[in-house]
């Protein structure tokens, strides 16, 4: 790349601190970029297509295994989905146990991004392994919070990665509550270390970039979305979950191997920790409310670089949400309840880490799985990442190439996109015209 | 270099990295199977997916630790590095068919600069070719798991067999 061209090419041909495997591509024109595409060559992967013949109580182990970091995601959405096709209704204690797994999975997943994979980006660092020479205790600290939501995960889920204890209907196995009362002190512990982490994040020199986005993310009555409720955005939508592909149309592109989400007329939409935050701030806890406006950080936020702080502040949610349940947990008669399955169509969403995770089955009398489609968030904000590089990069057009490179992966970082999930490596080339 | 502890009170743990249905991904867990069927009761043998959180915390109650993982080396399938973690720098290009952005190298090298290495890791590193979906490895990469296998037990039955200094090609 030569800057004194008005045509300018940059090539980086693996980006590191993404889960998954892809490319980005960038070219400039005269200072503007005239073509941009996140390209993802994760081969398919199939498991629409071999989900159909299976039993709908297998759906939740098989969608488990599309992702390591969020299998709950796709466990909830499936069984969502399949109970809805019963018409059952899950409350009490099994409820309770669903909410507490998902926010361990929240407290490994957001913990794991924020620290190890885009802390070091706005501290100046190659990687987390560089920013620990200097920030010990930050890396030690999330490693110890990391460790606390896998724990949780595995006194819920059976095991921390691909969980196997969740079924549609419940669970296989109710955890103890004095099994549950064990988590509490380090789950105190968490709380406050979130409460740090929060006010380092946000403590970050943080670009001057905002967006008009659509933010999408789902929205229940009485409380902080995790596994239920409508989906809404900014700009008016509030639909029912069944009504997805009323909105969202998915479209393949020559670039990825994974299909890019709009909304119908209007485009690119975001979701992840950031639309939560902004959608849902009423139901955050009052301890999160007033950490986020005490350090600057309240809806509307539309500086997609402050979705670590979001991130930290649904971390600190997280937290106080497992103390709640367990400490109000009692342990149900029956750990499951028993279902039969009936031909229909059934839809199921739920808020994975990086935002909602879509899931519509089919199945006949038998409970034989005859269709299935899956919405994960990476394709949903895939768009939205192209489109925020096309804005974001001409301000830092006069760059030179590995600082350009540098705010690039920063910003899809933004997103923490997991790219195993949307069909795995990133890598960036960008020519400059 | 000191043989590693099999008995007292020092724990010896084998931890297996990769992905059984992602073909010469195999090499770590099947190693894993090797040795579980053959090691004393006092070793324990475990399989990961290579997320480098899980892999730290796991080998935090070890002494003696062996990693054993596929990798993206270079050159012919089969061929075989092995490595004293407190010898050299564990190179993170071997490991990158991880699909995890904090896998085996990443973790090892935050240990070292958090003071969290195990008094003795050894990693064993092996050439992969074929990564994608699959349940077959290449002939080469499932002899060398036979040979890596073979190298773990003795190492753990004869005590002060381990030759590496630093990167060692077997």
């Amino acid at each position: 790349m030569s800057q004194g061209k008005k045509t300018r090419t940059i090539a980086v041909d693996y980006m590191a601190r993404v889960e998954g495997e892809g490319a980005l591509f960038l070219k400039i024109k005269d200072g503007k970029v005239s073509n941009v595409q996140l390209k993802i060559f994760e081969p398919p992967r199939f498991f629409e297509a071999f989900l159909r013949g299976r039993a709908w109580t297998e759906a939740p182990d098989i969608t488990a295994r599309i992702c390591g970091i969020c299998p709950i995601a796709y466990q909830s959405s499936s069984i969502s989905a399949m109970e809805s096709i019963v018409g059952a209704r899950i409350d009490g204690p099994i409820r309770e146990l669903r909410r507490l797994v998902y926010c361990g999975e929240w407290i490994e997943s957001h913990v794991l991004h924020i620290a190890m994979l885009h802390a070091p980006d706005f501290l100046g660092y190659d990687d987390a392994i560089q920013m620990a020479k200097d920030h010990p205790e930050v890396v030690k600290n999330a490693l110890r919070l990391k460790k606390i939501g896998n724990a949780l995960m595995t006194l819920t889920g059976g095991r921390e990665i691909h969980p196997i204890n969740l079924r549609v209907g419940g669970f296989y196995k109710a955890p103890r509550k004095k099994a549950l009362l064990a988590m509490r002190e380090d789950l105190l512990w968490a709380r406050d270390a979130a409460i740090e982490l929060t006010k380092l994040t946000a403590s970050f020199d943080f670009p001057d970039f905002e967006r008009d986005y659509e933010f999408v993310a789902m929205r229940h009555p009485n409380e902080y979305p995790l596994w239920e409720g409508r989906i809404v955005s900014n700009r008016g939508l509030d639909i029912p979950i069944d009504a997805f592909f009323d909105t969202f149309e998915e479209e393949h592109v020559r670039h990825s191997t994974s299909l890019q989400s709009f909304v119908k007329v209007r485009g690119s939409y975001h979701v992840g920790p950031l639309a939560r935050f902004n959608l849902n701030f009423d139901k955050l806890t009052p301890l999160c409310q007033e950490l986020a406006r005490e350090h600057g950080v309240s809806p509307p936020c539309t500086n997609p670089f402050k979705s670590i702080v979001a991130r930290s502040i649904e971390t600190l949610y997280a937290c106080e949400e497992s103390l709640r349940i367990i400490d109000a947990y009692e342990e149900p008669d029956r750990s499951f309840l028993e279902l039969a399955p009936r031909a229909g169509t059934g839809h199921g969403c739920s808020e994975a880490p990086r935002g909602i995770c879509y899931h519509r089955y089919s199945i006949d009398a038998a409970g034989i799985i005859t269709d299935a489609r899956i919405a994960p968030p990476t394709s949903q904000n895939q768009r939205s990442i192209e489109e925020d590089l096309a804005a974001f990069v001409p301000r830092y057009a006069d760059l030179p190439d590995d600082k350009l490179t540098w705010r690039c992966e920063q910003a899809v970082r933004n997103y923490d996109p997991c790219i195993s999930c949307s069909c795995h490596f990133l890598k960036l080339r960008v020519d400059r015209e | 270099m000191e043989a590693p502890a099999t008995n007292g009170t020092a724990r010896v743990i084998v931890i297996g990295v990769g992905n059984r249905l992602r073909r010469d991904d195999a090499a770590g867990p099947i190693v894993a199977d090797r040795v579980r069927a053959k090691a004393q009761e006092n070793v324990l043998v475990c399989e990961q997916s290579g997320e480098g959180a899980a892999l730290m915390d796991t080998w935090s109650s070890g002494d003696t630790v062996f990693v054993i993982d596929a990798a993206d080396a270079g050159g012919p399938p089969g061929i075989v590095h092995q490595f004293d973690a407190h010898a050299v720098e564990i190179p993170r290009a071997f490991f990158r068919y991880s699909t995890h952005a904090f896998s085996v190298a990443e973790a090892i090298e935050l240990a070292r600069v958090l003071g969290r290495l195990p008094a003795q890791l050894y990693v064993f590193a092996i050439t992969g070719q074929q990564f994608e979906f699959g349940d077959e490895m290449t002939d080469e990469v499932g002899l060398a798991v036979e040979q890596v296998a073979d190298r773990v037990l003795a190492i753990l039955e004869n005590g002060a067999c381990y030759a590496g200094q630093g990167a060692r090609h077997a």
